[in-house]
């Protein structure tokens, strides 16, 4: 479904990512795993189109994305739900679940993709008159998961969705992701909590420094050596 | 009470309609695309203008000369974002003032080239209504009526619309709003557009009640940005209430002294204001 061949990218001079190469098939859910600065969000940035790739392709069902600004990419069926979440907080939280749903695609679709995420998000439709930032942390990032599903995605880009929550918090969140992609969805996640997102996914990919170093099955990838002593302190 | 008083009063509020309109304008188009138009007021000139023109020159009813105004100086804002705002996006606020401060001199410039400096009237003449002592004219009535209509339009746009709820949402995080789906200068030429819209609905109105000549727009543009930066610059409610407080003053000051005192007045009160509440008054 989503291809990379040979990706590179960055900031102005300085080159965040190294010749990358990913593959995600229909219903899959894969990860992206890795340490602080390994370049994780920008591959995530660069799926999304917020920042162009410099070499190599990308295509997302045989359609080539290279060059396609942001506003293009989710028309082809990808939603980025941002590290941070990024909400806009001073919009209610249906505000911010209409913003989700701003392509004329997904604008026909309002109210029943609406219905749905309140039933995936019960917590959201009782406090939906409610700026989102006076959200608490976890009820941020079901917003943010919400609003990209508004758009009604067949690929959810999901960047650290369990950063700056509490430990309780960041168990709810991955709970979240086993339900979306019960629901069918084909979910990309990148995490720095390693144990907890190999539970959850198909296959991941390890980014060091700009590039892949190696990828797998989430169980090959627990019983790895290298893995395991450098990221899950085993 | 006086009747005079309570005429000046009442005059005031009308007044304050139509002021409350430009505000909105100028606080749209700031909160958007946070650029100050300088030159916002003498898109209210060409607007005037353009009804003047259509309807004393060319012979068209007056509602149609207001809706072909109104849609001239709605292309006027459009292409004052796309040649002048759209190169120095990225540049510094002090160069945005500077060019939108040029657009003021070319086009009061270009209006006296055009039409000398005669002061043209539309020559309607519109009754005047009697409430018991009380005389109004039908003209600023109108002109508030219509203001407020185009206010409440302009808040059921931004409320119930996708355009409006991204309007509203761009200025909160402008990084995140191609992932929206929202292609970020297309926000900006409507709202350039828009902002030049409600321009030309004020023309309409003040075209009622002022002649007009090249320099109508320093009658305007001056008190229209300290109803804005009063009300919280970018602040939408907080400049349409300020709008009624501004106009309050300059009525009733006019009553009691002179419309020149009252000018005095309404701008100390605003100095004293910009000490108490730098951030305007609805600020917490």
């Amino acid at each position: 479904m989503l291809s990379l061949q040979g990706v590179s990218a960055g900031y102005g001079t300085f080159r965040a990512l190294f010749d990358v190469s990913l593959e995600v098939t229909r219903g899959e859910t894969v990860g992206v795993i890795g340490p602080n600065g390994a370049g994780k969000t920008t591959l995530m940035r660069v799926i999304s189109g917020m920042i162009p790739l410099t070499s190599g392709s990308m295509s997302m069902e045989g359609q080539s994305l290279a060059g396609m600004p942001a506003y293009r990419i989710i028309e082809n069926g990808i939603a980025h739900v941002p590290e941070n979440r990024h909400l806009f907080p001073r919009l209610s939280i249906e505000d911010n679940l209409r913003m989700g749903a701003f392509i004329p695609k997904a604008r026909q679709h309002f109210t029943e993709q609406l219905k749905w995420v309140y039933e995936l998000f019960p917590r959201l439709k009782e406090r939906r008159t409610q700026l989102a930032g006076t959200l608490s942390g976890g009820e941020q990032q079901m917003c943010a998961i919400g609003r990209a599903l508004m758009s009604r995605p067949k690929l959810l880009l999901m960047d650290e969705p369990s950063a700056g929550l509490a430990p309780l918090i960041v168990q709810q969140v991955f709970d979240l992701v086993g339900r979306i992609r019960a629901e069918g969805l084909t979910v990309l996640i990148v995490e720095q909590n390693v144990q907890q997102v190999l539970e959850i996914v198909d296959r991941a990919y390890l980014l060091e420094v700009g590039s892949i170093k190696l990828e797998g099955t989430s169980s090959s990838l627990r019983n790895d050596e290298i893995i395991r002593k450098a990221y899950m302190g085993l | 009470m006086d009747v005079y008083l309570l005429e000046a009063m009442v005059n005031g509020l009308l007044l304050g309609g139509v002021l409350a309109l430009l505000a909105l304008g100028l606080n749209l188009i700031f909160g958007v695309i946070d650029v100050v138009w300088i030159a916002y007021a003498d898109l209210v000139m060409c607007g005037m203008y353009a009804v003047y023109w259509l309807h004393v020159y060319f012979g068209w009813p007056i509602e149609f000369a207001c809706i072909a105004a109104i849609a001239a100086v709605a292309i006027l804002g459009f292409l004052v974002h796309l040649i002048i705002i759209e190169p120095i996006l990225s540049a510094a606020p002090i160069n945005q003032l500077l060019a939108t401060g040029g657009l003021l001199f070319f086009l009061q410039s270009f209006a006296t080239l055009l039409f000398g400096t005669d002061f043209r009237n539309i020559g309607l003449r519109l009754p005047v209504i009697q409430i018991g002592n009380l005389y109004i004219s039908y003209a600023r009535l109108m002109a508030f009526a219509v203001a407020l209509a185009g206010a409440v339009a302009l808040y059921l746009f931004l409320r119930r619309t996708y355009l409006g709820t991204a309007i509203r949402a761009i200025s909160q995080d402008r990084e995140i709003m191609g992932l929206m789906g929202v292609n970020e200068r297309r926000i900006y030429l409507m709202t350039s557009a828009i902002g030049g819209a409600l321009a030309g609905l004020s023309a309409c109105l003040l075209a009622l009640q002022y002649d007009v000549h090249p320099f109508i727009g320093n009658t305007f543009g001056p008190i229209t940005f300290m109803i804005c930066v009063l009300g919280g610059l970018g602040n939408m409610i907080g400049g349409f209430f300020a709008a009624f407080i501004m106009s309050q003053i300059i009525a009733i000051g006019g009553y009691y002294a002179s419309t020149e005192l009252a000018y005095v007045l309404a701008f100390s009160f605003f100095i004293v204001l910009m000490l108490v509440r730098p951030r305007g008054i609805l600020s917490a």
